[in-house]
């Protein structure tokens, strides 16, 4: 019988459905989180399961042997992408990687497993260039904030970056699309939602009285630094794709 | 707000910009004391100018009032220009507030030669030191060893910097004399020699006492321009080969050079700055530092000019047929790595995944390979070399016919390594 699992949405509710499909050697027909509007055809039961952590160590610790650590890092990219049907692609691939074989996830020449290796390098890269694109600016109160809408879900990628690289400072940098951040108050990390929409005119206000300063002149650098006998728009454009301009200030400051 | 900030920012960096190095990479300082602050490892772009380039760090001059009078350069004292200079505070305030808001990964101070070449290292040292100890600041420091500083201050740049460069600019010596007469070859290496030696002495010595500081750990880099002196691509890529080898370099940069001057000993304004020859220099130095090239394979007695319409990989292996072809099944990686259309990353799959079994045509495709180019010089299952004996020429006149635009046409701005 097909089945349709419906889990919570989080990493470990995935893997535990993964405990499941093995365990109860269950057919899946999909995987849907429980906050979607849950489909399912004529010949199919849905089954809702219940995280379980006990499951969740039970899965990665085989995981571990047969993939190490880098290639569970590779499913969770996966799972951050929140592309349509990652679930099956997940779920797919640990059923493959746990046949007997040697290192079974640098098979290239396997599609699963090369469409996992894609999906990868499109996280990892929007992970970097959140790291290289947020912009923070300073609040009277001493807070560097900074927002975006990334295009995957990489909050939980830059964390450790900007703890270790800003320990002396208090920031928050927040998720407009996904309507989370993520706040260092010199001590610890805590994920914060804001309980109403961003006022972004409240925000200026609210700017220390340097900031625009520094921010005029940060525009003023970049304008300087540019050689334009060299000028190459097309490369400019592939380098710093245009959705992120809204964010940087040396692109959208007059 | 004053206004005076912003122009000397116009200037400084207008001027510091023709240097082409915005790395912040090879250095991981840690922020152990709870400052401000790390290194990443693989260097990071805060934002790219339109003209494509990367913008890592705040590069700036400290003045661009100069003593010297190189013909190529901007600053030159008999230029008539607007100088200014900062002030030390004015450099780390602004090194600080553009790293605390995420601009930049840190700070490349330069500057022009005022009174001696001591007293301005001197400056420059100062403000890398203020910046560590003082703000506990631990980001990318890269500050330029000025020609002839004495060694006790070109160490204390070691101890602070995470890079130090000194510019050789002009390839070769004779270029050197006819365009900088106030400069000589050997106040360059003086330092980079000591640089050199001292790099590995604290890495030998960290081995057995791990509390040694760091010394310039993200090592020394040069530039070079081109175009300027009339000099060959054998001479670059030679003097690239010879500065790795012997000073440890960790990179050559290659700055095509911006016509900023009518003077006659040089290429006029308004000619096209080099970037075709720039960008195959540069693929040229990935060959050196990364397939296991040697410099007299890409440019020699007979072949001292690069090409322009093809890269200098697949140049080689047109010139070079008798390798070929190589059997992607079972030819050790340097040999694969040196296919054209096969990059460091296919190669490296091609090896891994060949254990699961012998690769076909379509294998190869779906990790990464340029089939269009590398079909000319490979064997496979099911693929024997139908190519072999066609000429070089043949072969050249088949992937232009199948490439894009941008092997054909010279000036082109669109380039890629590989
Ligand atoms: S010494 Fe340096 S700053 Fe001075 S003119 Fe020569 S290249 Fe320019």
């Amino acid at each position: 019988m097909l089945k349709t699992l419906i889990y919570d949405g989080t990493w470990p509710g995935l893997i535990t459905c993964v405990f499941c499909s093995f365990e109860y050697k269950w057919q899946i027909e999909t995987i849907q989180q429980n906050n979607q509007n849950i489909q399912s055809g004529l010949f199919v039961t849905s089954e809702t399961v219940i995280t379980d952590d006990v499951k969740v160590k039970r899965v990665l610790l085989g995981l571990e042997k047969k993939i190490g650590i880098q290639g569970i890092k590779e499913l969770y990219y996966v799972f951050l992408s929140e592309l349509k049907n990652m679930e099956l692609l997940i779920l797919r691939s640990i059923v493959y990687y746990f046949k007997p074989n040697n290192k079974p996830n640098l098979n290239y020449a396997n599609d699963d497993i090369l469409q996992i290796k894609k999906i990868v390098k499109s996280v990892s890269r929007e992970r970097h260039r959140v790291k290289a694109f947020v912009r923070f600016q300073k609040m009277k109160d001493g807070l560097y904030f900074a927002n975006l809408e990334p295009d995957f879900n990489v909050l939980p990628l830059i964390v450790n970056f900007f703890k270790d690289r800003y320990a002396d400072q208090k920031w928050l940098i927040y998720d407009l699309k996904r309507n989370y951040g993520i706040y260092y108050d010199l001590e610890q990390i805590t994920e914060v939602k804001f309980s109403h929409t961003l006022d972004k005119n409240h925000v200026s206000i609210q700017l220390d009285d340097d900031e625009l300063h520094y921010s005029y002149l940060w525009k003023n650098y970049f304008d300087a630094v540019n050689i334009k006998e060299r000028k190459n728009t097309k490369l400019h454009v592939k380098s710093l794709p245009k959705r992120y301009w809204k964010y940087l200030n040396e692109k959208k400051l007059l | 707000m004053s206004d005076r900030i912003f122009q000397k920012l116009n200037i400084l960096a207008d001027a510091a910009k023709y240097d082409v190095s915005c790395s912040s990479s090879g250095s991981n300082r840690a922020n152990k004391n709870k400052g401000l602050g790390n290194a990443n490892q693989g260097g990071i772009c805060h934002s790219y100018t339109e003209d494509g380039r990367c913008v890592s760090l705040l590069k700036i001059l400290l003045t661009n009032h100069c003593i010297y009078d190189c013909a190529y350069c901007v600053s030159r004292k008999s230029n008539d220009i607007e100088r200014a200079a900062f002030t030390v505070q004015e450099v780390v305030d602004l090194t600080i507030n553009f790293y605390r808001r995420n601009y930049i990964e840190g700070l490349f101070l330069s500057s022009g030669i005022f009174k001696n070449a001591d007293y301005t290292m001197e400056r420059l040292v100062s403000i890398a030191k203020k910046l560590r100890l003082e703000h506990k600041f631990n980001g990318y420091i890269h500050l330029k060893t000025i020609p002839g500083a004495s060694d006790e201050l070109v160490h204390q740049a070691g101890l602070y910097a995470d890079r130090l460069s000194i510019n050789l600019e002009i390839p070769t010596k004779e270029g050197l004399k006819l365009l900088a007469p106030d400069k000589n070859r050997e106040d360059m290496i003086v330092p980079m020699r000591y640089l050199k030696n001292e790099i590995i002495r604290t890495n030998e010595e960290r081995k057995i006492i791990k509390s040694t500081p760091t010394f310039a750990p993200a090592g020394q880099s040069t530039q070079m321009i081109i175009g300027a002196s009339g000099e060959s691509d054998k001479h670059i890529i030679q003097t690239a080969q010879h500065f790795y080898k012997n000073f440890n370099l960790k990179r050559v940069y290659y700055s095509g050079y911006v016509p900023i001057s009518y003077d006659k000993r040089l290429p006029e304004i308004g000619s096209a700055v080099p970037m075709v020859r720039e960008n195959r220099l540069y693929q040229s130095d990935w060959l050196l530092r990364f397939y296991g090239f040697n410099a007299d394979e890409i440019v020699n007695d007979t072949h001292p000019l690069l090409d322009l319409d093809i890269d200098p990989k697949l140049s080689w292996a047109l010139r070079n047929q008798h390798v070929f072809p190589i059997d992607i099944n079972k030819a050790d990686y340097n040999a694969v790595v040196r296919i054209p259309g096969i990059g460091v990353q296919s190669a490296k799959k091609i090896i891994m995944a060949r254990r699961f079994g012998p690769l076909r045509i379509e294998n190869l495709q779906k990790l990464g390979v340029a089939i269009n180019r590398a079909k000319y010089f490979i064997t496979c299952l099911g693929f024997q070399q139908i190519y072999a004996d066609k000429s070089g020429a043949n072969i050249k006149q088949y992937i232009l016919a199948q490439s894009t635009s941008k092997y054909i046409k010279n000036n082109t701005q669109q380039l890629t390594l590989f």
